[in-house]
């Protein structure tokens, strides 16, 4: 199971902002996509989501995601957005269940209630499952949300700045869930990040934009370059070894 | 397996809630029907209702022609309003939303005063269902408009909202214009149908306003889930695989028949398209399964309590019940303001 996109092209209106993307991701894997402000990378995830529709061609395992009924996308992919607005007066229960909506009815069946609270128990969040979204921090929401992307069991998971809002035991946390259900579920996982240190640990491949195109895509030591880091972020940084690990330092 | 339960114990308490109401409807249905200047008392009027024969024909009369058409249709006008209401709230996720403050009630008195006016006679329609017919035209019109406007901006709540404003003071000005030329009759006739009276309630037009009614609910609970994923965002539920632009236009097909067909018959009845879905949303939450019945059921209930007021007031005399939503519902909802309960 891979996902393949292939030179995909994107504007609004007469801006161009996705140009010639082309790059796959692996089942098991986790891809950070990472650039500047405005480089592209939501817009990106939205096309993958089949929220917009982009020219090229997007395939989840050799079947085209814009061909799919809205049924059929919402049950292979699961996508978390950056933002949902005004919170509703909906629990995380309830709003984690969402993610199953083709399977609900008037009268939920406890086993799909079960089922999310596997989920949420996964995330950590199960003592949370009573409260209001209203009541919940901007960092807690986003766990709801993440329950609410996986709940449906995708085959695919894109998350639009996941980490957000949640501080750094948390996002550290969050990320080691996601690359662990990743592996163990066989997912492609694709992410949008900020953190270049935090990419480096966590993302078994890269796809860093800039400007709207893709300017690098490999494995993290392959793309998180000082020179491609500067194309990216017009930015000058310096890599230090800490054991067998890279940090990545802006100069300056 | 706790919280399961929890959400089980949660479920059961939000359809206690349900019945709950439903028996409040009932109880406040029929004291409505027992409130009246006929000097009926409590036993003669139940008499009345479930063994006709055993009361004199006048109290028949009274009972049957006049009081539970008007107590039915408060309980069928309320129910359709809030339900409209609380669809429009979640639909342009705006807890101001209402069949009122999107123009509706002004399109539909506009056209009423427009039939007034022009004194229209149709061969195949009786002459009192014209003024019904033009008001049912104006006010799902009114509706219409507002979901194409918002469809051609990809459904933009924004836009529908501000479109719906504009067409409250564009049918208010026109409506003001045609009072301004009309005869001293056409306007009294005029100001009487925009208090809002249940005093021409007939079985007939209960009829036809109970059957959109009883029609729309169950196809608005089919959506029920869908709705609750609006909830969260256009996109967001684009993504969980809802049809947004599709459901929207149902809900605005259905929307505008409801409040068309509520407001044709009675005239301007405010504020219970707005309270009902705000006192439900307090006491229930978001999730619609409950919140679209409870919603539908508090504005039954609002104004069935405002039909009984209207003929206690004033010994032997109606006051428009119009009146009555508007003068009690603003200081309740100042209420609901102030405790910050009404709001997401």
């Amino acid at each position: 199971m891979t996902l393949r996109v292939q030179d995909l092209n994107f504007s609004y209106g007469s801006r161009a902002v996705l140009q010639s993307i082309s790059f796959e991701a692996l089942p098991g894997q986790v891809t950070a996509v990472l650039g500047a402000n405005a480089a592209g990378k939501s817009t990106l995830l939205k096309c993958l989501s089949g929220l917009l529709k982009p020219s090229g061609s997007i395939a989840l395992d050799g079947e085209s995601i814009a061909d799919m009924s809205p049924h059929r996308r919402a049950h292979a992919v699961g996508a978390m957005v950056q933002d949902i607005g005004a919170p509703a007066r909906l629990t995380v229960l309830e709003t984690a269940l969402l993610g199953r909506l083709h399977a609900l009815t008037l009268k939920v069946d406890p086993r799909e209630v079960e089922r999310v609270m596997g989920v949420l128990r996964r995330l950590h969040i199960e003592a949370l499952a009573d409260r209001l979204l209203t009541e919940l921090s901007g960092g807690q929401r986003r766990m709801a949300l993440l329950a609410q992307a996986l709940a449906g069991s995708p085959r695919l998971l894109l998350l639009d700045e996941p980490t957000a809002n949640l501080d750094l035991p948390n996002e550290l946390e969050a990320l080691r869930l996601v690359r662990a259900m990743t592996a163990e579920s066989g997912l492609v996982t694709v992410v949008t990040l900020h953190d270049l240190n935090v990419t480096a640990r966590f993302a078994d491949r890269v796809v860093l934009m800039g400007e709207g195109r893709v300017i690098g895509s490999g494995a993290p030591e392959d793309t998180l370059t000082p020179a491609l880091i500067e194309r990216a972020y017009g930015v000058k940084t310096r890599l230090l070894r800490d054991g067998d690990r890279v940090v990545i330092v802006p100069e300056g | 397996m706790e919280t399961h339960s929890s959400y089980a114990r949660q479920s059961k308490r939000k359809c206690s809630l349900l019945l709950v109401f439903a028996a409040l409807l009932l109880l406040a249905v029929l004291r409505d029907v027992t409130t009246g200047a006929a000097g009926l008392g409590f036993k003669q009027v139940t008499a009345a209702v479930f063994a006709p024969d055993s009361v004199s024909p006048t109290a028949r009369a009274v009972v049957w022609s006049l009081r539970l058409p008007a107590a039915l249709t408060a309980a069928v006008v309320g129910a359709s309003l809030g339900l409209a209401g609380a669809v429009m709230q979640t639909i342009l996720a705006n807890p101001l939303a209402s069949p009122y403050t999107l123009g509706v009630g002004a399109g539909a008195a506009f056209g009423a005063s427009l039939a007034i006016v022009l004194d229209l006679h149709l061969a195949s329609l009786p002459p009192e269902y014209i003024v019904p017919l033009f008001a049912f035209v104006f006010a799902g019109g009114v509706c219409l408009v507002v979901a194409m406007l918002g469809h051609s901006r990809a459904g933009s709540s924004a836009v529908m909202i501000l479109a719906g404003i504009a067409l409250l003071f564009l049918f208010q000005a026109l409506q003001a214009l045609l009072q301004f030329f009309a005869s001293e009759g056409d306007l009294q006739a005029i100001v009487f149908w925009t208090f809002g009276s249940l005093q021409k309630a007939a079985w007939s037009k209960l009829g036809i306003t109970a059957a959109i009614l009883f029609a729309a609910l169950p196809l608005v609970l089919c959506d029920a889930w869908s709705y609750t994923a609006l909830l969260l965002g256009d996109e967001r539920a684009e993504s969980l695989g809802v049809r947004v632009a599709s459901l929207k236009r149902r809900a605005f097909v259905l929307v505008s028949l409801l409040t068309a067909a509520a407001v044709c018959f009675t005239g301007t009845i405010g504020f219970v398209g707005l309270a009902g879905p705000h006192i439900a949303r307090a006491l229930c939450g978001d999730d619609q399964r409950f919140y679209l019945p409870l919603s539908s059921l508090c504005g039954a209930l609002v104004l069935s309590a405002a039909s009984t007021l209207s003929k206690s007031i004033v010994t032997g005399g109606i006051f428009p019940i119009g009146v009555i939503t508007a003068l009690t519902g603003v200081p309740f909802f100042f209420a609901l303001a102030l405790r910050g309960r009404w709001t997401r």
